[in-house]
């Protein structure tokens, strides 16, 4: 290989697993558009013509492999009309639970995608993101049907649900694959290139293998195969390893690895199946020095990178806001160094 | 049936989510003796368990969080009413600083219950303010702090300067993701110590306080 190949034609090659001219790179800053700005975070999230803007800066500055058009992890819980809190220093948070009742259930209906104002700005974002740039991968998301319910009900009384009542739980995730496969589907027809299915519930840190095989995979099987375009499963800092094969089974091409596992391990279980994304650590990247940000990289590509289907990302699927610019231009300088194929060893 | 027996029996129960066989186990443990040895000699190496296991990837957190509940409401059926102390404000308090997802204060709120410790729950959602004004009325010798996000474990470090002296300050574990992704944090944010999980919560609460129920 020796041309520069474009971002779309590097991450593509990557999710066919093989070697693309050099490893691509997932900056997944979401707040850091704020700053570029000089906007406030909820200011900046309030028109998707912010956050496309945004993104749009962010890649000039650091090159990297991807726009991303996700807003803020419970947008989807906003437009159901359950509650977001915003703060200055961080992400937006769902506040209390929309379903206090689990009988509710029963009479839940999904908001409608294509008139939804909440949803809508994420969609502006993607359209302009479409028109404005070339040949870079945009990337949406969703939450899954099958994780989403932490943000509609709370995290215990979801638990309850899916122990002690099957029937609601049935209901409830009939309801929610309608949601994810319309709302993923608008976000590609505005624009999007693949969707991050965000998943967290269905990993073996949360939920038994055995009980995911018969839950959060079954559901991700039904949903993923009614999104019309290409998805990476995210479980959002939470481990993999032990369903790796049943992932597979879902349809998706790349899957999230949490900053807690074994990435070379992953690899070799993973190859040909699913291409791998992550693994720095998001939560120690904000005091990384320059050094060690490169010696992060090293290890990472070492681990992961020959032979293909890697992308090198953090492991939770957005940087946290605190880390600052001079360690994502270390990670992005580092990644352009030492990621360059042929890959036969990297010394972390 | 010795202790050890009798826990690992309490332990399968409860990954089973059997919660009469978990009962029986405890009533059986308990005939001649009183709930809080029982709950110190099978339920605590219980949920030890269950949390080293949790911790290796061989239980869920779902396991985990049905284990410490089902451990919880059985103690304290067994318990009995008119503790000395009752009445009281308790001497360890919980809650979640600012966030809105209280799961990890329910894992060990219930673990700490299920081995005899009296807690004050705070909620979630608490704000630095509301948290330090309930620690000036309460006292509580251990305050657990548990966090979700980056930036409300980072605010641990406000919570602990402003319960600093001349006032006697409790004991501040913090725990949470942010702390578990980043051991180095916890020391950062001026916090006495941290745990990983509840068990790790027990071992840290007995450890300054003596191991007093």
């Amino acid at each position: 290989m020796t041309g520069e190949m474009t971002s779309l034609e590097r991450v593509l090659t990557t999710l066919g697993h093989k070697e693309p001219d050099r490893v691509p790179l997932f900056l997944l800053v979401t707040m850091h558009g704020a700053k570029e700005l000089g906007m406030g975070l909820q200011d900046y999230f309030s028109r998707g013509e912010n956050v496309a803007e945004g993104q749009l800066r962010l890649r000039e500055k650091y090159g990297h492999d991807c726009l991303y058009s996700i807003l803020y992890a419970p947008l989807e819980i906003e437009a159901w009309g359950g509650e977001v809190i915003f703060r200055d220093d961080g992400p937006a948070n769902s506040g209390e639970p929309m379903i206090l009742d689990v009988e509710q259930i029963r009479s839940l209906e999904p908001p409608d995608v294509a008139t939804s104002p909440v949803l809508a700005r994420a969609l502006r974002a993607t359209e302009i993101l479409q028109q404005r740039s070339h040949d870079v991968p945009i990337v949406g998301s969703v939450v899954s049907p099958f994780s989403l319910p932490v943000m509609q009900l709370g995290f215990e009384a979801y638990l309850d649900l899916m122990v002690e009542r099957r029937d609601l739980f049935d209901r409830l995730m009939a309801v929610n694959e309608e949601f994810c496969v319309a709302w993923a589907n608008a976000q590609l027809a505005a624009g999007a290139t693949a969707i991050g299915y965000f998943d967290p519930v269905s990993s073996p840190t949360v939920v038994s293998p055995e009980r995911y095989r018969e839950t959060g995979f079954k559901v991700a099987q039904r949903t993923i195969a009614r999104i019309k375009g290409p998805t990476a499963t995210h479980f959002a800092s939470g481990r993999c390893a032990g369903i790796l094969d049943d992932v597979a089974q879902t349809g998706t091409a790349g899957v999230g690895v949490s900053a807690e596992e074994d990435l070379a391990a992953l690899k070799r279980a993973a190859a040909g199946k699913l291409a791998l994304l992550g693994n720095l650590n998001g939560v120690t990247m904000r005091r990384w020095t320059a050094e060690q940000a490169e010696a992060e990289v090293k290890a990472v590509i070492a681990a992961a990178a020959p032979g293909g289907g890697f992308i090198l990302a953090d492991n939770h699927g957005e940087i946290p806001f605190q880390v600052p610019d001079e360690v994502l231009h270390a990670i992005a300088a580092a990644t352009r160094r030492y990621g360059r194929y042929p890959i036969d060893r990297v010394d972390a | 049936m010795g202790a050890d027996d009798r826990a690992r029996a309490f332990e399968r129960a409860l990954l089973a989510m059997d919660r009469v066989g978990a009962r029986e186990t405890l009533l059986a443990a308990a005939e001649g003796t009183d709930t809080l040895a029982v709950a110190e000699s099978v339920v605590a190496p219980a949920l030890e368990r269950i949390g080293d296991d949790w911790e290796h990837g061989t239980v869920s957190l779902a396991q985990l969080y049905m284990a410490g509940r089902i451990a919880e409401q059985i103690v304290s059926e067994l318990l009995p009413q008119g503790r000395p102390g009752d009445g009281e404000p308790p001497q360890l308090a919980i809650a979640v600083l600012e966030d809105h997802h209280a799961l990890g204060k329910r894992l060990v709120l219930s673990a700490l219950r299920a081995v005899g410790h009296a807690v004050a729950d705070y909620g979630h959602g608490v704000t630095v303010e509301r948290l330090v004004q309930r620690c000036h009325d309460d006292k509580p010798r251990v305050l657990l702090i548990s966090t979700l996000m980056l930036p409300a474990a980072l605010r641990v470090r406000e919570v602990v300067s402003r319960l600093a002296p001349p006032a006697p300050r409790p004991v501040v574990i913090v725990g949470g993701a942010p702390f578990r992704l980043d051991p180095e944090l916890w020391g950062e944010v001026g916090a006495d110590a941290t745990g990983r999980n509840s068990a790790e919560a027990i071992e840290l609460v007995d450890r300054f306080t003596g191991g007093v129920r």
